[in-house]
């Protein structure tokens, strides 16, 4: 008799979920969609976002990357390589810069790496392409006009190597390069 | 032996060192800059601060430079104690309140030793808020950047080039916290080893010009253990790569022979192999132009070209390695293998293989000649026919302050103190050169004199040391009075050394050295014989005992031979132009070579053949050290089209079709294995390193640093889809990342080890964590196995008897002499364009008085008529050089070929 009672009470409940499921699943048709109808409508992603990859420009226009190779060495799947050359002035830059997306996982330690603020990644994530080997980009493809996230930061205004327009002792919280001849201290 | 305890810890040490080395050697980390196991100590940077303490119940302590502090028996120390931390990490901020923010745009960033320090200190952030003080920088060169402000004053530059290598146009000016290390004024820096600033100063100050413009990160490089090919020295090195180019040369540790120090032509003069005009295909002549083809037919082609000949002949090469030259010898034959020096420095080099091989000398390594006291150097102009032993005498000389300090127990490495010491004393230095030579300002006497003179000044100093050896007559007052001062100093010393070899391109220099050294050994001295022979692997080839390239060259000419395959020699640094033209013309010519020679221009099939960069190889270096160089990298990676492969290899197929027989050697140690096999007087030369099949833990041993970045987008440009990395079945190395990398005791062979690197220590003081003991040996021994070891009293009673005629000039005439160049004078390294740049133009060589005598002034023209051939070349004036004789800069681009020894006549250019 006690079986016969414990099963009745696991009908109900059971169908008493059912139909409580049925309610919540028909509710939906009354809410506001978490879907968006992609690629029509763009979702928002914000903007520290980890997308595709940009080189960017210090605020004088100037190409920020030195070739210094420290994003191409934390990259953990290896897809950066560079070659590092020299303007006449001695200013550091990519003489290629080259990003195999197809590889890149988008994890951010390049742009944490990179000393200059140069390489940084950007919300856009719509990288989808036929052919993989178009997912290769070379500096032309990666190099932007803008300043990017960081519009100050200007790394040679810093650094003392010396550039046109920027002698030794001109940089940062430098001072005027020491008169060797003289014997003052 | 002494005990010390080190953080609680008890260790066995040498007392005879300083602490910081002692602990090093122990492979306890203790930060430091000034101090260097070459250099020795000053003290000056702080950085090696550690806590002293008087016994082990001295619990207060006090903080001492370890690098001044002796580790004698009973030293209790703490690295690790709070105070000394603190101390340490004091020191690196303060050197860094000037430091400039840099390290992306520094060509030091990666193997940079401030940096190594300053993270094992912990200093991570800037407090100091003022001003950085700035440097103007120099011009250096072609080889040496400047870059000033990265300078922590540590003195090692000036310590290494002034006290070291002996320079003296690098100093240090200003004062106070001023200070400037560089030249009085820009300029070219003048000693040939200030390449090795760039790994001696421990920051970014002196840096690597050739590898500036096509800069790479140390850890983005593949690496394999190397050879320079520059001389006869052997140097150990290791060549780094990227993108299939040859990016920087830097010293790889050896023990015997370079340890620390390279010369700039071996560091600079990499450049040959990034030339465009590299053969990087097989070629064939199609109506007077070379064509591409594919290997298979190229080697068909060059076999039937050899086919249709009547007699097929070898020429070998002093600059390829024994397992090509071997190669080339088993195509065509022993009987028809040919020598490829000239025919008069072949006699030479085979003269100085045999005294060396008989077992009946001592043959010093760079660090045995370091060790000698006195030393005589007869006719060779080291500083530019072997460097680095150069380098080495200047250590004979400087000893002396040892000696002196010992005597009043002070250690070695006490630098300032045996400076003072010494003084100005030196060990004695004898040279006899034909012209002055940059080692004069060590010499206690010179002796300048035409070949012939210093073959009699050799003879008659081995007759005063030993009445039995023949005697000189005819000598002057002057030259007597040398002899007695030569042997009466070489009979002085403990461990005589002589210097020698074939520079001068007389024969009976050499028995003149080898006189010397038998008169030494009479008198029961331990003394050493160097012999310098030409290039990298002249003692190997000397050793096959090859026909001289005279004979090859009458053979072709004449017609009894009609086919030549020339392996990696211009035969036209070889003999005159017009003997090598009548040889190559009418014979069919077949070249594997890495260079565009004029005798590839010649060649119908030109064979790609690889350079010490892509292919294995062993080479014999002047004391008979056999060492492997290994493939750095592989050129097909980037560019599938090439075909670069040893030369051996090459050989071995053009054999497989010329003589109808299955390939015999499908792998270098196949070829290795067969030449030592064919040549007892090569036995040992397989153990120059391990083989193909050797393993750690079941690994290879990677080529590439574990930080190797851009593996996935490095050939993207060609393709997206990776290939597989390229297979080494050579060797025991991988041309990856991957494979062993240890640093741990039982860690890789010494000729294995491709770069220097170990946990913490990125700079080239990771050294420090392959040796024995810092600045000693490699664990495991240095690389390279000595083919001949002297027997023990095995010394030879007779004397070569041979005494040339003295040099008398002859109004009119003039006897050729060979002038010597480090840069320009050796084939492969003019190749490259920061040594070109450093490489005289031709000239012809007279003294002021003679020069008069023709009624002509420095750089007017000369017509000299040489080797048949009429050439005209400016005159430079050599104050130094022997009346009668003229003197002609070998090997040097633009200069036709020479015998020295031959009479010319010169004439003045009138002008038109
Ligand atoms: S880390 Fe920045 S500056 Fe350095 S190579 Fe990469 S992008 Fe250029
Ligand atoms: S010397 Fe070393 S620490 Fe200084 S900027 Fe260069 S890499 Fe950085
Ligand atoms: S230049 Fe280099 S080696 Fe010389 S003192 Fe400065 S940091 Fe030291
Ligand atoms: S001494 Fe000879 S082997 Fe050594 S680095 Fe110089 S050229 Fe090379
Ligand atoms: S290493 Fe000891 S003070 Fe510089």
């Amino acid at each position: 008799m006690k079986d016969f009672f414990a099963k009745l009470v696991a009908i109900f409940i059971g169908i008493y979920t059912n139909l409580r499921s049925m309610v919540m699943v028909a509710s939906h048709t009354f809410r506001k969609r978490d879907t968006i109808q992609y690629p029509e409508v763009k979702p928002y992603v914000p903007p520290r976002y980890r997308g595709r990859i940009v080189l960017t420009r210090d605020p004088d226009g100037e190409e920020r990357c030195v070739a210094c190779n420290l994003c191409a060495a934390a990259c953990p799947v290896g897809c950066i390589s560079l070659q590092k050359a020299e303007q006449d002035d001695g200013r550091w830059y990519p003489e290629f810069f080259r990003i195999n997306f197809s590889r890149c996982i988008f994890c951010g330690l390049c742009e944490e790496a990179c000393p200059t603020n140069a390489i940084q990644l950007t919300p856009d994530f719509e990288l989808g392409e036929y052919r993989r080997q178009d997912l290769v980009y070379e500096k032309e493809h990666l190099l932007i006009s803008g300043t990017g996230k960081y519009p100050d930061y200007n790394f040679y205004r810093i650094a003392g190597l010396s550039i046109a327009g920027k002698p030794k002792g001109a940089a940062k919280n430098e001072a005027k390069p020491v008169d060797v001849k003289s014997l003052l201290p | 032996m002494a005990i010390i305890h080190v953080d609680g810890k008890q260790y066995e040490v040498d007392g005879g060192d300083n602490l910081l080395h002692a602990c090093l050697s122990l492979g306890l980390d203790i930060p430091y800059f000034c101090w260097h196991p070459e250099l020795g100590s000053v003290g000056a940077c702080r950085q090696c601060a550690v806590k002293a303490y008087r016994d082990a119940n001295d619990k207060q302590g006090r903080i001492v430079m370890s690098c001044m502090t002796p580790s004698t028996d009973g030293t209790y120390i703490s690295i690790g104690d709070e105070e000394s931390k603190a101390f340490r990490a004091s020191v690196v901020e303060w050197l860094m309140t000037n430091h400039p923010h840099d390290c992306p745009v520094c060509e030091e960033g990666g193997h940079c030793h401030l940096q190594d320090m300053t993270v094992m200190t912990g200093h991570a952030t800037r407090r100091y808020r003022f001003t950085k003080r700035t440097h103007q920088n120099q011009y250096l060169g072609p080889f040496i950047n400047h870059e000033m402000n990265r300078c922590i004053s540590c003195y090692r530059c000036t310590r290494y080039y002034k006290d070291y290598a002996g320079g003296t146009d690098l100093g240090v000016y200003g004062t106070a916290s001023n200070v400037y290390f560089g030249r009085e004024t820009d300029g070219i820096l003048e000693s040939e080893f200030s390449g090795n600033l760039t790994e001696v100063c421990p920051t970014g100050v002196f840096t690597d010009k050739t590898h500036g413009d096509r800069y790479n990160r140390k850890w983005d490089m593949q690496f394999a253990p190397s050879i320079c090919q520059g001389c006869a020295v052997g140097c150990n090195t290791s060549p780094g790569e990227r993108y299939g180019e040859i990016r920087r040369i830097e010293n790889r540790y050896n023990g015997a022979v370079n340890h620390y120090f390279l010369c700039d032509r071996g560091r600079f003069g990499y450049g040959f192999v990034n030339r465009k005009d590299r053969p990087r295909q097989p070629l064939v002549k199609r109506d007077g132009s070379f064509v591409a083809l594919p290997p298979d037919e190229a080697v068909l082609h060059a076999a039937n070209l050899l086919k249709s000949a009547k007699r097929v002949i070898g020429i070998g090469s002093p600059r390829a390695s024994l397992e090509a030259n071997f190669a080339l010898r088993t195509l065509v034959g022993a009987e028809n293998f040919f020598d490829g020096h000239s025919a008069a420095e072949g006699k030479l080099v085979q003269k100085a293989a045999k005294i060396l091989s008989e077992g009946h000398v001592r043959i010093p390594s760079l660090r045995v000649i370091e060790q000698a006291d006195a030393a005589f150097v007869l006719g060779e102009d080291v500083t530019n026919t072997a460097p680095r032993i150069a380098l080495a005498l200047r250590q004979t000389a400087r000893g002396r302050q040892t000696t002196l300090a010992r005597d009043k127990h002070i250690a070695e490495w006490q630098a300032a103190a045996l400076a003072d010491i010494g003084q100005h004393e030196k060990n004695p230095l004898y040279v006899a050169s034909v012209d002055a030579t940059r080692i004069d300002d060590i010499a206690a006497q010179t002796y300048r004199a035409a070949p012939e003179d210093i073959a009699r000044l050799g003879f008659a100093v081995a007759h005063a040391i030993d009445a039995t050896a023949p005697a000189v007559s005819g000598l002057d007052e002057a030259s007597t009075a040398l002899v007695k001062t030569i042997a009466d100093g070489l009979l002085a010393a403990d461990k005589p050394l002589v210097v020698s070899g074939t520079g001068t391109g007389l024969e009976s220099v050499i028995d003149a050295a080898a006189n010397v050294v038998r008169a030494l050994q009479a008198k029961g001295k331990h003394v050493e014989l160097s012999l310098v022979v030409p290039e990298v692997n002249s003692m190997g080839l000397a050793l096959m005992q090859a026909a001289g390239l005279d004979q090859a060259l009458e053979a072709l000419k004449s017609g009894a031979a009609d086919a030549v395959v020339v392996v990696e020699n211009d035969l036209y640094r070889r003999a005159g132009k017009a003997l090598v033209d009548a040889a190559l013309k009418n014979a069919k010519v077949v070249v594997a070579d890495h260079q565009m020679t004029d005798t590839a221009q010649q060649a119908e099939v030109v064979l790609s053949a690889a350079s010490f960069a892509e292919g294995d190889g062993t080479v014999v270096n002047n004391e008979g050290r056999a060492q492997r160089y290994f493939q750095v990298y592989d050129a097909t990676y980037y560019d599938p089209k090439v075909t670069i492969r040893e030369a051996w290899y090459w050989l071995n197929d053009l054999r497989a079709q010329y003589s109808n027989v299955a390939s015999e050697w499908k792998h270098f140690d196949d070829v290795s294995i067969a030449c030592e096999q064919a040549l007892p007087q090569l036995n040992g030369m397989v153990k120059a390193a391990p083989n193909a099949q050797f393993r750690m833990h079941g690994l290879k041993v990677a080529r590439e640093p574990h930080r190797y970045s851009g593996r996935t987008a490095m050939r993207a440009n060609i393709s997206v889809h990776e290939p597989r990395a390229s297979q080494d079945a050579d060797t025991a190395l991988a041309f990856s990342m991957e494979g062993h990398h240890g640093t741990e005791a039982g860690d890789r062979p010494s000729a294995l080890i491709p770069f220097a690197w170990a946990p913490g220590w990125n700079s080239p003081q990771s050294w420090n964590k392959f040796q024995d003991e810092v600045g000693g040996h490699l664990r495991g021994g240095d690389a390279g196995v000595r083919l001949f070891e002297p027997q023990a009293h095995a010394a030879v009673k007779t004397y070569f008897d041979a005494i040339p005629a003295a040099f008398t000039a002859k109004a009119g005439e003039w006897r050729t002499v060979n002038l010597h160049h480090i840069f320009g004078g050796e084939e492969l390294s003019a190749r490259a364009a920061p040594v070109a740049e450093r490489a005289p133009k031709p000239y012809v060589g007279l003294n002021p008085a003679d020069a008069d005598s023709l009624g002509i002034g420095a750089n007017m023209l000369i017509d000299v008529a040489l080797a048949g051939s009429a050439v005209r070349l400016p005159l430079r004036l050599l104050p130094t050089l022997p009346r009668g004789t003229v003197g002609l800069p070998l090997g040097v681009e633009g200069m036709a070929y020479a015998e020295a020894g031959a009479t010319i006549k010169l004439s003045r250019v009138n002008a038109a």
